[in-house]
């Protein structure tokens, strides 16, 4: 029993410790944002003059109402249209069996790997060529795209186990396909749908290599790629760079803490599928 | 592979068995043709992958035979880029580096791991394990953007690090640990660590949790020490997250980008230079789009090369 509670304890420290670590440049980025704008601050230190004002230059500097805006409209611009023809597609080849459909399947899987990096360059060339360099749009059709191998595996991976005998029990009741699939196994399938759309939630907003490449205007990329515009202009302003970082993570912060059980499940199965 | 099929709710409107056998039938010509109506249901999936995904890797293959500057008139150089990426000693260190992160993004988490979520084992579903589940979470949350000014600054010389090193009696050895050659690699390897140890432990925890405690009773009898434990019950009951683990922290090492673009721009020199930084500044600041293209054909092959043996590993296991 003695051995069985040093366990106990040492996994409690273990873990308090691992926290604290994880923690530690979040409180950095608090405490040095805090620092007076434009000096040099030393270290994890909580400053005399707390200078939250700090925050509002931040926020003005880097046209944060823009850039969320921005990341708002980039995110209804993906998530939705990916989510939708991602079911349709995981339906027809997990549940429709359509003939032919394994061979698509292997199509999307070859993509399940893919970095981005891999395609970036000829991405860039063929964005080019529709005119939609420097627009909302030069994210918003790529990433969809991009999105597919993940989200028709995943939606598949849902389809393959859907019950056949609710699909036969319909059709003997005159319902086309596409009622089929938007009465009955879009309503069934809405947890997977769930953690799919925070998980393509998550990864649009974080996106930056193709926010960078394509897009040069701060104010029409996602976050993330702002928040790299943002450090090449105020990396000098330690104080105000690291108050701006803080403001960026806010939104995704919040979302996550509300929808927090949801997440850790979504990235979990997002993971295990993967 | 976990299960994520919902609770089974009866959803079909007024199915009724002893109808169907009269209308087979037409049911089966129906069905067939509903066969066939999956390729509308697929198609613009495959339009949207086809456009952006299958069209630029094509490309991508295409201009890797080319010496080309992205603007004037391209030149055919056959496989003249990849002898060029297979034999220039920068190119080569450049992927090399991305193996050396794989020690950091992918070992270190993957043990440092598997060492804490043995040890919580027996916590694991405590308050403070749960709160633990949410805040080790934090940096798969956040963009990796947001790390790497973070961790910047952490590094820096006057930053946290130093400070704690100071404190510890080891002031000696502090520095710009993001800008020395020699410590520059293991800094955003640290990075990328601090960013994956979360999610590995959580992953492992919770494939931990799933073992049935009777095997552990069975190899306690059985007077098995806790290494043999571990050995013996353990690893092979979480074989499927470590793969997991395995390989989603292999190819965030390998593809690595965001990390490094931030918080050194691959310097200082070449010193933390990756492929995937490596092909945006070929393609885009110096015009050396064949180049570029071959360096990214190189770096997709790679990937899979590493990440399918895992896949098949763990599959093999599983079907024991």
């Amino acid at each position: 029993v003695i051995g069985s509670r040093r366990e106990v304890i040492s996994g409690r420290v273990l873990l308090i410790v691992l926290m604290a670590v994880t923690v530690l440049p979040f409180v950095s980025l608090l405490t040095t944002a805090l620092q007076p704008s434009g000096t040099y601050p030393s270290g994890l230190a909580w400053p005399a003059h707390p200078q939250w004002g700090n925050f509002t230059q931040a926020f003005e500097a880097a046209q944060m109402g823009r850039l969320l805006e921005s990341s708002v409209l980039i995110v209804a611009g993906v998530v939705p249209v990916s989510v939708l023809i991602a079911t349709m597609a995981g339906f027809a080849i997990g549940h429709l069996r359509m003939p032919g459909g394994r061979v698509v399947f292997l199509l999307f899987l070859l993509g399940l790997t893919l970095p981005f990096e891999g395609v970036i360059t000829p991405l860039y060339y063929e964005v080019q060529g529709m005119g939609l360099l420097n627009t909302r749009w030069a994210i918003i059709l790529p990433l969809i795209g991009l999105f597919m191998p993940f989200s028709v595996y995943w939606m598949r991976a849902h389809f393959v186990t859907a019950p056949g005998e609710l699909t036969d029990a319909a059709r003997t009741d005159g319902v086309n396909t596409w009622q089929l699939f938007w009465r009955i196994h879009v309503p069934l399938a809405r947890p997977a749908i769930s953690s799919l759309t925070i998980l393509l939630f998550l990864w649009t907003w974080n996106q930056f290599l193709l926010a960078i490449v394509l897009v040069d205007d701060p104010t029409k990329r996602t976050m993330a790629g702002a928040l790299g515009a943002f450090q090449g202009q105020w990396g000098t302003n330690i104080p105000l760079l690291c108050a701006g970082s803080l403001i960026i993570l806010v939104p995704t912060l919040v979302v996550f803490l509300a929808f927090q059980r949801h997440f850790v499940v979504a990235l979990l199965q997002g993971s295990l599928k993967g | 592979m976990l299960d994520l099929s919902p609770g089974r709710r009866p959803a079909a409107p007024g199915s009724a068995g002893s109808r169907r056998a009269s209308r087979q039938k037409p049911r089966a010509r129906r069905a067939g043709r509903a066969r066939w109506a999956g390729w509308l249901f697929v198609a613009p999936a495959l339009a949207m992958y086809g456009l952006f995904v299958l069209r630029p890797l094509g490309l991508t293959i295409q201009y890797s035979l080319y010496q080309w500057d992205g603007i004037g008139p391209s030149t055919w150089a056959g496989l003249g880029n990849y002898t060029t990426v297979f034999t220039d000693p920068a190119l080569l260190a450049i992927i090399g580096n991305a193996f050396k992160l794989i020690v950091a993004f992918s070992v270190v988490p993957v043990l440092l791991g598997l060492a804490v979520a043995v040890v919580i084992r027996r916590i694991s579903t405590s308050r403070l394990a749960l709160t633990a589940r949410t805040v080790l979470f934090l940096p798969q949350v956040i963009p990796l953007v947001a790390a790497g000014i973070a961790w910047s600054w952490l590094l820096s010389s006057t930053g946290v690090v130093n400070q704690f090193l100071s404190a510890i009696g080891l002031g000696g050895i502090t520095r710009a640990w993001l800008g020395d050659f020699s410590t520059a690699l293991p800094a955003v390897g640290l990075i990328g660590a601090w960013v994956l140890v979360g999610l590995c432990t959580v992953l492992l925890m919770s494939g931990m949790t799933k073992i049935d405690p009777s095997l552990y009773e069975a190899a306690r009898i059985d007077g098995a020490g806790l290494w043999r434990e571990f050995t013996a019950v353990t690893l092979p009951s979480i074989r499927q997250e470590i793969a997991v683990c395995v390989t989603v922290t292999v190819i965030a090492a390998l593809a690595s980008f965001d990390i490094v673009y931030i918080s050194t721009q691959g310097g200082p020199g070449d010193a933390t230079m990756v492929p995937g930084l490596e092909i945006y500044e070929l393609a885009f600041s110096h015009r050396q789009v064949g180049l570029a293209s071959a360096l990214a054909v190189v770096l997709i092959v790679v990937v899979l090369a590493c990440v399918l043996p895992i896949q098949r590993l763990a599959r093999k296991g599983g079907a024991q």
